[in-house]
């Protein structure tokens, strides 16, 4: 770098570019990212140091005037509001659902779905057109489907002779009924992220080891399985961290009820900072939801580690 | 049994409980459609896939309902600003990360991973104040800056930056001694060789836009600026109960053009999901 430099100045005569190549250079690069750069500043670091600033505040809706309070607001939901421990257990209850749910799911469609057979595209196509799907939609057709009575669901588990609750009227089957639809909304997208890590990993491994009399289950879990970490580690991440994030499918089927049955973090701190305007609470719950989904994304990359080593 | 009877026999029992599992992700657009032809009266009669009537009033009176139509361009025309704002700043930004060393340039990718981490929900009340200082609230504002610049904005300039990665330098280096500037180099050289990946950063971005849904519900409150997932979630009689057959035909407007286009394209929009969840 230095050699450059000092060749650049070396080779600057009179009447020569006033800059030196290594400037034009750098001036350049900050005129290309400079609109990413700008944006970043003004809607990502600023609201970010705001955020601090707000959680410590308390807002008057009257005067739209903001009192600093310190730390009132986190005491506030770690120590005195039942409603915050609520909404965390729902939260975590959720993601112990869903995390679990999808990621086996997702890598039973892909052990299916990885090489080619008759029918193969279609399946594919069929398990990811709800991601492409807006959660919104996804969410109106299934509290159709999931009506206590006329429910397509009902319907047919009457079929089979099973007298189908209310679904989204009883808090726990609400609960239930939001993990399945998102599972079936989202598997589709960790069915290909584990499609595309299966189809890399060499076929000479499985059939040397089939050679060598292992049965299915065993070139899974000797093989598949170890060589798929790499994949199922950012997976349970991402998953783990959009079960902490959903919001849009849980306000249109159950609003977060019944009975606050399904009301999960993103919803309340949507609820307290845009409905009763508890700015201050809201920025507080925020930064605890970030401080939640940094410490579980840690905890999992450090428990792989230790696992691989 | 011969081992190859066994492999059929496999396959059979493998298709059919592929068939099973299928249902729940064909049958709600199905009941989707039936639902938006069906009368009141058989929305909350016993259920038939198809219906006993055909009512296709329903369709007409989605846009009696709310001004359905132009919510359905707002949509359109937000996702498409979107998306070539996206592909403009993502694809500058990309290449820049991707072919110039420059000071700044390792910490400006760490503050962009940063920016992944952390969740909207954490940026969103700074954001809604922010807005309303500039005067935009209930404005399509919000909705073209917070995604280009948000997450979903970085993710863009990543896959950007690794597809820049991934092309040979050479074509570039003679477009260089050509005499091409390097925005030149970026415009005429870099750009067209990058397509699949404008591509793909086109497709994941539109959808994301599509169908975002907070941020026009926290910025909108003026009907005939809603989006679609707005507009969809406001089908609702005086009492908040949902106005079933009319939601479902609104939602079957919104979801079946997508629908076709991923089933005609589902190959390269699978793909262009696959590797922006790779990188994200």
């Amino acid at each position: 770098m230095a050699g450059t430099a000092s060749r650049d100045n070396a080779a600057r005569q009179p009447g020569a570019p006033w800059l030196t190549l290594k400037t034009r250079e750098m001036l350049e690069a900050w005129l290309f990212v400079s609109p990413t750069f700008i944006g970043f500043l003004i809607f990502f670091l600023g609201p970010l140091v705001a955020i601090f600033y707000y959680s410590m505040t308390e807002w008057n809706l009257l005067s739209q005037q903001a009192t600093f309070v310190g730390l009132r607001n986190f005491e506030n939901a770690l120590l005195e509001n039942p409603d915050f421990w609520h909404v965390v257990r729902n939260s975590v209850i959720f993601a112990l659902g869903l995390v679990p749910l999808n990621i086996a799911l997702a890598l039973s469609l892909a052990l299916a779905l990885s090489r080619p057979f008759f029918g193969v595209v279609f399946f594919r196509t069929v398990f990811f057109a709800p991601v492409v799907t807006s959660a919104i939609a996804w969410a109106i057709v299934w509290k159709f489907m999931l009506q206590g009575e006329g429910g397509a669901v009902n319907q047919m588990l009457a079929w089979i002779g099973i007298d189908g609750p209310n679904w989204l009227r009883e808090p726990n089957w609400a609960m239930a009924a939001v993990i399945v639809t998102r599972v079936i909304k989202m598997v589709g997208l960790n069915m290909i992220l584990y499609i595309a890590a299966l189809q890399s990993i060499p076929r000479d491994y499985e059939e040397a080891a089939t050679l060598e009399g292992a049965s299915r289950w065993q070139v899974f879990r000797m093989i598949t399985w170890p060589l798929l970490a790499p994949t199922t580690l950012v997976i349970m991440v991402l998953t783990t961290i959009g079960s902490f994030k959903v919001f849009d499918h849980i306000y249109q089927m159950t609003g977060g009820g019944p009975e606050n049955g399904t009301l999960v973090l993103a919803f309340y701190i949507y609820q307290q900072g845009f409905k009763f305007f508890n700015v201050g609470y809201a920025a507080a719950l925020a930064l605890i939801m970030f401080a939640i989904v940094m410490a579980l994304t840690l905890v999992q990359v450090m428990l792989r580690r230790r696992d691989m080593e | 049994m011969t081992p190859r009877r066994i492999e059929t026999l496999y396959r059979i029992c493998w298709t059919v409980a592929l068939l099973l599992l299928a249902v729940p992700f064909v049958f709600p657009f199905l009941w989707m459609i039936s639902g938006g032809f069906k009368s009141t009266t058989e929305i909350f009669g016993a259920p038939t896939l198809i219906p006993r009537v055909w009512r296709f009033e329903n369709f007409a009176e989605v846009f009696a309902y709310q001004p359905f139509a132009r919510q359905y361009f707002n949509s359109l025309y937000i996702a498409a600003t979107v998306t070539v704002l996206t592909l403009f700043i993502a694809s500058l930004a990309g290449y820049a990360l991707a072919r110039i060393r420059f000071a700044g340039a390792g910490l400006l990718m760490l503050f962009l991973v940063m920016a992944l981490m952390v969740p909207e929900e954490v940026t969103i009340i700074p954001n809604f104040f922010l807005i309303r200082a500039m005067g935009l609230i209930d404005t399509h504002w919000p909705l073209i800056l917070l995604p280009v610049f948000g997450p979903q904005g970085v993710v863009a300039t990543f896959l950007m930056r690794q597809f820049f990665l991934a092309l040979p330098r050479e074509l570039e280096e003679a477009g260089k001694m050509d005499g091409l500037s390097r925005f030149g180099v970026w415009r005429k050289i870099a750009l067209p060789m990058a397509r699949p990946a404008l591509a793909a950063v086109a497709i994941i971005t539109f959808l994301h836009s599509w169908n975002l849904f907070l941020e026009p519900l926290i910025f909108l409150s003026s009907l005939d600026k809603f989006t679609l997932p707005l507009a969809l979630s406001n089908f609702n009689d005086s009492y908040g109960l949902p106005l079933w057959n009319l939601q479902l035909a609104a939602t079957s407007l919104a979801v079946v053009p997508i629908l076709i286009i991923y089933l005609i394209a589902q190959r390269q929009i699978i793909e262009s999901f696959a590797l922006s969840g790779v990188k994200g």
